[in-house]
């Protein structure tokens, strides 16, 4: 593993793919409006929860706002990075193109994870922390060097969770070819992360912290930030993405031994 | 009668529904990713939020049901193929054909619709297995308006794509406005939450656009919930027409402006 060439070529594929994106400008500024469309929904879902009740799973409207900058900011990690990848993946099996990736001397799973980047996705993460801040005001959370150190720690084990989620459905394809309506069923799951996990039934919660762990990936950094979390639910969280990381790991190195090419 | 307009439809419809029938797993999968409604139903019923809308947990259930139904059967992505065809040349020789390129896809719409039912109905099953008590079967009167509005809906939809997917003549990248157009439908259309609980500074307003029409509407006359049903297939019928002119004016100005891609 050499680390300075890895940076190197990561800069070089951020380079191109910014190349291809600016050729769509007016997209950028329609996605940008869609990201921001899409929070003006959310918190008016939530205000409707919030006209016929107080608290929805012991949180109330300012906490549960909090969920919401969190899910923008992950929202906007998915589609700056593992959208326009990991889709890609679907591609290169069914058109045999996986070939040219696994013969470059360079890792295979860093190749088709980082390929891409789509810049609409940053705007989006910016809109997110701009609403943690407005969260901060409203809810009197007040800075520790400590506190943000943690919300830091859980992003990047939330993070790290759904690039795994999405990464081991995508792998899939290396057997069943076509997975595009799998990763929808993925987002549909994953959708519900806007919302505090305690307000689902206790089956569903269930589900939701096992097999798609949405508990972890928006409910556990927002109780962090309102310093709600219990010591060893962080731990238990860095243990599930430590998992997950090594898990998708170890799953396309074993699905890449099935892969058959395509055509000729 | 060989030329005839339905033996093209049916043949094509026929065509279409071996085509979808291959991509069975793939469209089970999409049905599985429309449950959204059912977690919504969780979280109203836990939370008792339905107690002051007056909507009991049963109804509420079955509304909930009713609106995965209509989600399902009025799905649209014709703007996703129209846009992949227009970049990749196909769209030249369907031009040319002596067929509506749009009646084409329109059949892959119907094909890909009844290829899902059996999906949606297991689901379905399976609700009524966690939620026997919400079970209902509708009358045979209501069955048939709700499937008519449903269809209207789902034609609101259709036209409103194909009004975006002729912008596909102007910029390549017409599907990202769907995107755009994709969230108020989300929110409004009452997939999310019933119309009637919506506040009323949205209630002055709603029912002057389609959404309420595309989800609530057919939803409320399946479940049994309280719908006006003679105004409401009445306003869908008026979207249908008026979207089917502008639909009509933005294909003919777009075709003159149409240059070939990919030859």
């Amino acid at each position: 593993m050499n680390i300075k060439k890895y940076l190197q070529v990561y800069s070089y594929f951020n380079y191109s793919s910014f190349s291809i994106e600016l050729e769509y400008k007016v997209n950028l500024f329609i996605d940008l409006l869609t990201a921001i469309l899409g929070l003006i929904g959310s918190v008016f879902l939530l205000s409707i929860f919030f006209s016929n009740t107080d608290e929805i799973g012991g949180w109330n409207f300012n906490q549960a706002l909090i969920i919401q900058g969190i899910y923008t900011i992950l929202n906007g990690v998915t589609n700056t990075w593992f959208n326009p990848n990991l889709k890609e993946i679907v591609k290169y099996v069914r058109e045999g193109t996986l070939d040219y990736v696994l013969l470059k001397p360079i890792d295979s799973q860093f190749w088709v994870s980082f390929n891409r980047i789509s810049p609409t996705g940053l705007i989006e993460i910016l809109l997110g922390f701009f609403v943690l801040n407005y969260c901060f005001y409203i809810n009197n959370i007040s800075f520790t060097i400590w506190s943000l150190i943690l919300l830091m720690i859980t992003l990047i084990c939330s993070i790290s969770i759904l690039y795994s989620l999405w990464f081991l459905i995508s792998t899939t394809t290396i057997w069943f070819v076509k997975t595009w309506n799998a990763t929808e069923v993925l987002r549909s799951f994953l959708y519900m992360g806007r919302f505090p996990m305690d307000s689902f039934s206790f089956s569903l919660r269930i589900f939701f912290s096992t097999f798609i762990p949405i508990t972890f990936i928006t409910t556990i950094p927002s109780e962090v930030l309102l310093g709600l979390s219990p010591a060893w639910k962080i731990i238990l969280e860095v243990l599930v993405s430590m998992t997950f990381l090594i898990f998708s790991r170890k799953f396309w190195k074993f699905a890449l031994r099935f892969y058959t090419s395509a055509s000729s | 009668m060989k030329n005839s307009t339905i033996y093209k439809f049916s043949t094509l419809f026929k065509t279409q529904y071996a085509n979808m029938l291959e991509y069975r797993a793939e469209i089970a999968l999409w049905a599985i990713s429309g449950v959204i409604p059912f977690f919504m139903l969780n979280i109203w019923t836990n939370n008792g939020l339905n107690e002051s809308i007056n909507i009991s947990n049963v109804m509420l259930s079955r509304y909930f049901l009713s609106a995965f139904f209509v989600r399902q059967f009025s799905v649209v992505w014709v703007v996703f193929t129209f846009e992949e065809d227009a970049l990749l040349g196909r769209v030249s020789p369907y031009i040319i054909q002596p067929l509506h390129p749009f009646i084409r896809y329109f059949a892959q719409h119907i094909a890909e619709q009844i290829t899902r039912f059996p999906f949606a109905l297991c689901i379905a099953i399976f609700f009524f297995i966690f939620n026997p008590q919400s079970l209902w079967i509708p009358s045979f009167l209501t069955i048939i308006i709700s499937l008519i509005s449903v269809f209207f809906s789902f034609l609101i939809q259709f036209l409103m794509q194909s009004i975006i997917a002729s912008f596909c003549f102007w910029t390549e990248k017409a599907s990202s406005i769907e995107k755009l157009l994709f969230i108020p439908t989300l929110f409004l259309s009452g997939l999310l939450a019933p119309v009637s609980s919506f506040p009323p500074y949205v209630k002055s307003w709603i029912y002057l656009t389609p959404f309420p029409y595309l989800i609530d509407f057919p939803a409320s006359i399946l479940s049994g919930n309280q719908a006006n049903i003679i105004e409401g297939i009445f306003i869908q019928f008026l979207w249908i027409v008026l979207f089917f002119t502008i639909f009509k004016k933005f294909w003919k100005a777009g075709t003159k402006k149409f240059t070939a891609m990919g030859l």
